[in-house]
């Protein structure tokens, strides 16, 4: 398998979109892993980290849920295909500036990464669409088990396994949900939301930074603390964070249509006829245009059926995805324009907004 | 300000100041320009305030690790207040007195409490066993106890067999 044909098969984060999506894009689980009694990737020698990847390359295709999956090191891979595979959130920012002896072994439907000699020999990762927080444990826990009888990892009764950073010890687990919070944004609730949350020993991220206005109204949240709670322990208090927020969401998303729904729809509206007609558009004003679309499927302005539509582009219109399906590099500059283009061709047939549902009251 | 405030991690003046509060605490960190750069904080999506907390959190380094370096790997205490990270998985013996303060405002508890890995442990304890029995073997036969011998022996032949090993 190669990372262009990678790219070009259906995934579950690219192709899956459907109202059990809807304010749970999708839901993430990594474990930190590392070798007992071999220096942590940062500060091993080189030939040390070339002998642990490839330790750990073969560990990890001899698994099934690993077989036939796509390793590459970091050194055999593009620019370019780094960054897809960032936006893809197959590997991390790190492991793309990483140095040599560092890699990637990626399922054949990219629900299961495993990134090797990151800050850890192993980050093992699943990704699940939805809101699917227990699946998501069980799978990685079933892989983890299956590589733990071929790897000897470094563990400690008392303090778990053992991490390059302490702040990843014990369980070594971060657990995360990526949700689309439009209201809560367009309602300026979102500082209290964040503030909440990490009251509660949980942490949100936004492309912008922590209380601010995320680009696309996606913000990621996972927990803060890895030692001294269990996996479930930590999985079931995200779940309910997650389940409040996401009623906070919805309730948010009410209150606009009821308070003042012209202006809610006008903005949907206007989304709809930039996406259509516009001829340059940054990554980030694509997002929030995006975002809005996506809004309005929740609210039937537009057929479900049109959701996966908009949850690829959220990809496709990213930088490193832009370039690839361009067959090119490109200026920043540049890019705007091949993304509006793009988006006019999608969005052509896309269905017009249908403003209705409010005429009788029902959404 | 006559005492501008100095980066956290390379005492240049401080320019971008972050506050975070967990758990009800709030967490001050203040960096320079180019660390900020560096550590992330211009790209939200892979910058830990926790990370940067640590470090922070480190000065000044307990007395009594002065000097000690990690048998396993050669870290000191100095090397972590560079990096935020350790050198290997026995730093974390070497430098207990120095983990522990930082375990408590940094996690939820300070003990495991979750998953094991029972087989990469019972692999682990069987291996030890398999040591042991080695070199008592090699004693027993140095001091020509031929019956302790055999018994090592045999219990060398059993370890191995639930190793899934042939024995030799």
């Amino acid at each position: 398998m190669t990372i262009a044909s990678l790219i070009d098969t259906p995934s579950e984060l690219t192709d899956s979109g459907s109202s059990k999506t809807a304010v749970v894009l999708m839901t993430r689980i990594r474990l930190a892993r590392n070798l007992a009694g071999t220096p942590f990737p940062g500060w091993a020698k080189p030939a040390k980290r070339g002998e642990i990847f490839a330790l750990c390359r073969e560990a990890l295709s001899a698994t099934s849920a690993l077989k036939r999956s796509l390793c590459v090191s970091v050194e055999e891979m593009t620019e370019l295909e780094k960054q897809i595979l960032v936006e893809r959130h197959l590997i991390s920012r790190e492991l793309s500036g990483a140095k040599a002896g560092s890699g990637v072994v990626i399922s054949k439907d990219q629900c299961f990464s495993v990134m090797i000699n990151e800050e850890d020999h192993l980050r093992i990762q699943v990704l699940r669409s939805g809101f699917q927080l227990k699946k998501a444990w069980n799978a990685i826990n079933d892989l983890d088990t299956t590589i733990e009888d071929r790897l000897d990892y470094a563990f400690s009764p008392k303090l778990g396994y053992l991490t390059a950073c302490p702040t990843n010890l014990g369980t070594g687990m971060r657990a995360s949900a990526m949700m689309h919070l439009p209201a809560l944004v367009i309602a300026n609730q979102m500082e209290k939301v964040v503030r909440a949350v990490n009251q509660l020993g949980m942490v949100v991220r936004g492309l912008f930074g922590e209380g601010s206005d995320a680009s696309g109204s996606i913000f990621q949240i996972s927990n803060q603390t890895t030692l001294g709670e269990s996996e479930d322990e930590i999985i079931k208090r995200l779940g309910s964070v997650l389940t409040s927020i996401v009623e906070h969401e919805l309730n948010a998303r009410q209150k606009l249509l009821e308070a003042d729904p012209a202006k809610l729809l006008d903005k949907i509206g206007r989304a709809y006829g930039i996406l259509r007609n516009s001829h340059v558009l940054s990554s980030s004003e694509a997002m929030n245009l995006l975002s809005l679309l996506r809004l309005g499927v929740d609210l039937k302005v537009f057929p479900e059926a049109d959701r996966a539509t908009i949850d690829r582009l959220f990809i496709e219109a990213q930088p490193g995805h832009l370039q690839h399906a361009q067959k090119g590099e490109f200026e920043p500059g540049q890019r705007d324009l091949l993304r509006a283009g793009r988006l006019r061709a999608e969005f052509a047939n896309f269905p017009q907004p249908n403003f209705t549902f409010t005429a009788d009251g029902s959404n | 300000m006559p005492n501008p405030l100095k980066c956290d991690l390379c005492s240049k003046p401080a320019t971008v100041h972050l506050t975070q509060i967990v758990n009800n605490k709030v967490h001050k960190v203040d960096l320079c320009e180019e660390c900020a750069q560096a550590k992330g904080v211009t790209d939200p999506s892979g910058f830990s305030l926790a990370d940067l907390l640590l470090k922070a959190s480190l000065n000044p380094e307990p007395a009594n690790l002065s000097g000690v370096r990690c048998e396993q790997c050669g870290f000191t205490p100095n090397d972590f207040k560079k990096h935020g990270r350790f050198g290997c998985p026995a730093c974390y013996d070497t430098f207990t007195s120095l983990i522990e303060p930082m375990l408590d405002s940094m996690h939820k508890g300070t003990v495991h409490t979750g998953k094991v890995p029972q087989k990469a442990l019972a692999r682990k304890s069987l291996q030890d066993r398999l040591s042991k029995l080695e070199l008592d073997l090699t004693d027993a036969i140095k001091a020509e106890r031929y019956e302790d011998a055999a018994r090592c022996r045999d219990e060398i032949n059993e370890v191995k067999q639930s190793f899934g090993q042939p024995s030799r």
